[in-house]
């Protein structure tokens, strides 16, 4: 099976072959690199930029007016800040100039802790991300997804915003893309670079095929009737093993709902699931003071109230400026699975 | 007439090689941006708009550099990247009064925004006029996309920037110069400064210790001119050489092009005459007369001719509709909004 980077690759080859990309870029994007994650590995249109973020938005605002469908990438979400402001320009044109323009461009950007990135490798970005009202914003749990919503992103004609969990990056997944070939080892070697020797090395592309998750679509990543999980992104693996101890040593199931894009996100998808278990966690990675979790908890006790059990929770990290480097000192910052337990059985044993 | 037989003696008069038709097209596009935007400015303070920036006092430049846009849509025409002090470009290329009017009056039927957007925020997708957003500088930023994709697709069409003295501070100023001198990829990209001595209220001379703006470009050895964009003659010939090289080099060029600013910044600062400007307009009046290409009276016709345009423009945006408090979804998504987007502004 792909891993994440791998999937994303080869959603961005198939983008290149049959979607109308032609710009890949970013800083380190193209060879000998291709890109910090290696997701942008072998690809044609793969290019480096110069090292900075503002021209790396404002060019892939210019491309997608001039008609091109750029894939530009921020190389750390930590670092996009700067070029915030250019964001939401790409974010607000169609609208500020009355649907005269659209801005059809994919900025993707590994989000997110979980590999000891310290203070500035380690950053969520939701937050800010579903602030910039216009901006579509999607966030992969896992490689099948992963690819499907890169397509669904490039073929998209409002700019969207992909945030990738660096942390599930090199996770391999449990489904095969259409068209990957069964034998990951195989597919390692048709699409990733060499170590040493890359001057002259190409990959060998598998015929990879359309497959498209729709932007605003959530998916039940896991079934279960007494409580809801509300995730995405690396809290849906973290998620998954919580609602599994849980229904070994509870016996309760709890159901995992995988949002996959906060913007738009499928409130039929979270509510129908509110409604059955009566008994809601949202869960993120990000700071707990105007966390985007928060949106959705109050929206659910505004519509849901009467149809709840208990109080609904949110899980999330706590708002501190940054992600210490020491485990002790991320694992204490950023929700880990014995967190997410502690808090289903709370949620689970408060009496209706 | 002048004739053409003196040319052949002394150095040719530039004026003469521009031809009379021209010079007075100019002159008439000119005047008609004048009094554009000396209504949007009695607008401002009469209470049918809210905010007036605008660009009286760059004509002289603006005008020159409208006449020469290759204009239409998709790669092989220009693509234009503009601040809110080019209605005389915009009205040299074709644009009419009255959508600027409606703009400055928040109508439903401004075209450029439906009311969104300060006046002077133009876009216009069959002109390649990218949409005008009141950040300083970020339209140096984007260019540089426009202009990647002519770069890769050839031809004649080329990127044209925008922007202010005060604003060159910005980093995407630098964005812009850095990677349009990216020696796997030059582009053609027109980069314009036009330097009015101030940002707001701050003098440029105190803030900016470059001599020129224009030298910015010797770092990267690439083509730049400070020019007096007062005069619409030296512009016009500027634009033309810098507009040549882009087209043909694909390359870079940078123009700084010194004006006078003859309303102040804007409506927050009383948008009232500065004594003491230079005023484009009355100097090229005075050297078409002297060059006997223009008569008193034909100047006057000119003037009144604008004024009865704008007068017409005025006087039918006045019974257009504002827009409709509905009015505040269509736009944020192409596809339209999904049916479960929270619409309710809370609880
Ligand atoms: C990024 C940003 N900072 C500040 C402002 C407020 N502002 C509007 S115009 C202006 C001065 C711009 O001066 P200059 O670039 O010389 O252009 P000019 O107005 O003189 O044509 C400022 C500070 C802004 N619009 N955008
Ligand atoms: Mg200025």
């Amino acid at each position: 099976m792909a891993t994440m980077a791998q999937a994303i690759r080869l959603a961005l080859h198939y983008g290149e072959e049959n979607l109308g990309v032609k710009e890949i870029f970013g800083e380190d994007v193209g060879p000998p690199l291709g890109g910090v994650f290696t997701v942008t590995q072998g690809l044609k249109t793969a290019w480096n930029s110069p090292l900075d973020e503002r021209g790396i938005i404002g060019a892939a605002i210019g491309l997608a007016w001039a008609g091109s469908r750029p894939v530009a990438e921020v190389q750390f979400s930590d670092y996009i800040f700067n070029a915030i402001d250019l964001l939401k320009l790409a974010a607000n044109s169609t609208w500020s100039s009355a649907g005269r323009f659209r801005t059809p461009l994919v900025v993707m950007t590994p989000v997110g802790a979980g590999i000891h990135g310290s203070i500035y490798h380690s950053h969520s970005f939701d937050s800010v991300a579903t602030k910039l009202h216009g901006m579509k914003v999607v966030c992969p749990s896992n490689p099948l997804d992963a690819y499907g919503l890169m397509l669904a992103a490039i073929k998209d004609d409002d700019p969207v915003l992909y945030l990738k969990p660096k942390a599930l990056l090199r996770v391999r997944g449990e489904k095969l893309i259409p068209g990957e070939p069964k034998d990951s080892r195989a597919l390692d070697e048709m699409i990733n670079a060499p170590i040493t020797n890359r001057e002259n090395w190409k990959p060998r592309w598998p015929a990879v095929e359309d497959y498209t998750v729709p932007l605003g679509r959530a998916r039940i990543a896991r079934e279960g009737a007494d409580a809801t999980i509300v995730t995405h992104g690396r809290m849906v693996p973290i998620a998954l093993e919580a609602a599994q101890a849980v229904a070994q040593s509870a016996g309760s199931q709890v159901e995992v709902v995988d949002l996959r894009s906060l913007v738009p996100y499928d409130w039929d998808c979270l509510k129908s699931s509110a409604r059955k278990t009566g008994r809601v966690l949202f869960l993120n990675e990000e700071t707990e003071i105007t966390n985007f979790g928060e949106h959705l908890l109050r929206r659910t006790v505004d519509e849901l109230f009467y149809e709840l059990k208990v109080r609904p929770r949110l899980l999330a990290a706590k708002a501190v400026p940054g992600i210490g480097l020491s485990p002790v000192l991320e694992n204490a910052t950023v929700p880990q699975k014995s967190d997410v337990e502690r808090a289903l059985h709370e949620l689970l044993s408060e009496a209706a | 007439m002048a004739t053409t037989s003196q040319a052949s003696k002394a150095p040719a008069d530039p004026y003469l090689k521009i031809g009379k038709d021209r010079l007075l097209d100019i002159h008439r596009l000119m005047v008609r941006a004048r009094i554009l935007e000396e209504q949007l400015i009695k607008m401002s303070k009469s209470g049918e708009g809210f905010f007036w920036i605008g660009g009286p006092g760059e004509e002289a430049f603006n005008v020159p550099l409208g006449l020469q846009v290759l204009k239409g849509s998709g790669v092989s025409h220009d693509y234009l990247h503009l601040h809110y002090r080019s209605s005389a470009l915009l009205l040299a290329m074709g644009a009419p009064m009255i959508d600027f009017i409606r703009q400055m009056r928040a109508a439903a039927t401004d075209p450029y925004s439906h009311g969104r957007n300060f006046v002077n925020h133009v876009n216009v997708p069959e002109w390649n006029v990218v949409p005008m957003c009141p950040t300083i500088e970020v339209q140096y930023s984007m260019a540089i996309g426009t202009a990647i994709a002519q770069a890769r697709a050839g031809g004649r069409g080329v990127t044209i920037v925008n922007g202010g003295d005060a604003g060159s501070a910005e980093g995407d100023f630098h964005t812009c110069l850095v990677w349009s001198n990216r020696p796997v990829l030059p582009l053609p990209v027109l980069m314009v400064v036009v330097n009015n001595g101030f940002g707001i209220s701050t003098p440029a001379s105190g803030q900016h210790g470059e001599k020129h703006i224009a030298d910015w470009t010797k770092a990267f050895d690439m083509p730049g001119k400070t020019i007096d964009g007062n005069d619409p003659v030296a512009s016009y010939f500027a634009i033309s050489e810098a507009l040549d090289y882009c087209r043909s080099q694909r390359r870079p060029y940078l123009i700084e092009a010194l004006t006078s600013r003859l309303y102040g910044h804007s409506s927050s600062s009383g948008a009232n005459r500065i004594s003491g400007e230079a005023d484009c307009i009355a100097l090229f009046e005075e050297q078409l007369m002297k060059r006997g290409l223009a008569a008193q009276e034909a100047v006057d016709a000119v003037w009144q001719a604008a004024r009865a345009e704008c007068q017409d423009a005025y006087q039918k945006s006045k019974s257009e509709p504002q827009p409709r408090p509905e009015d505040i979804w269509p736009g944020m998504f192409s596809s339209g909004l999904p049916d479960s987007y929270p619409t309710k502004g809370g609880s």
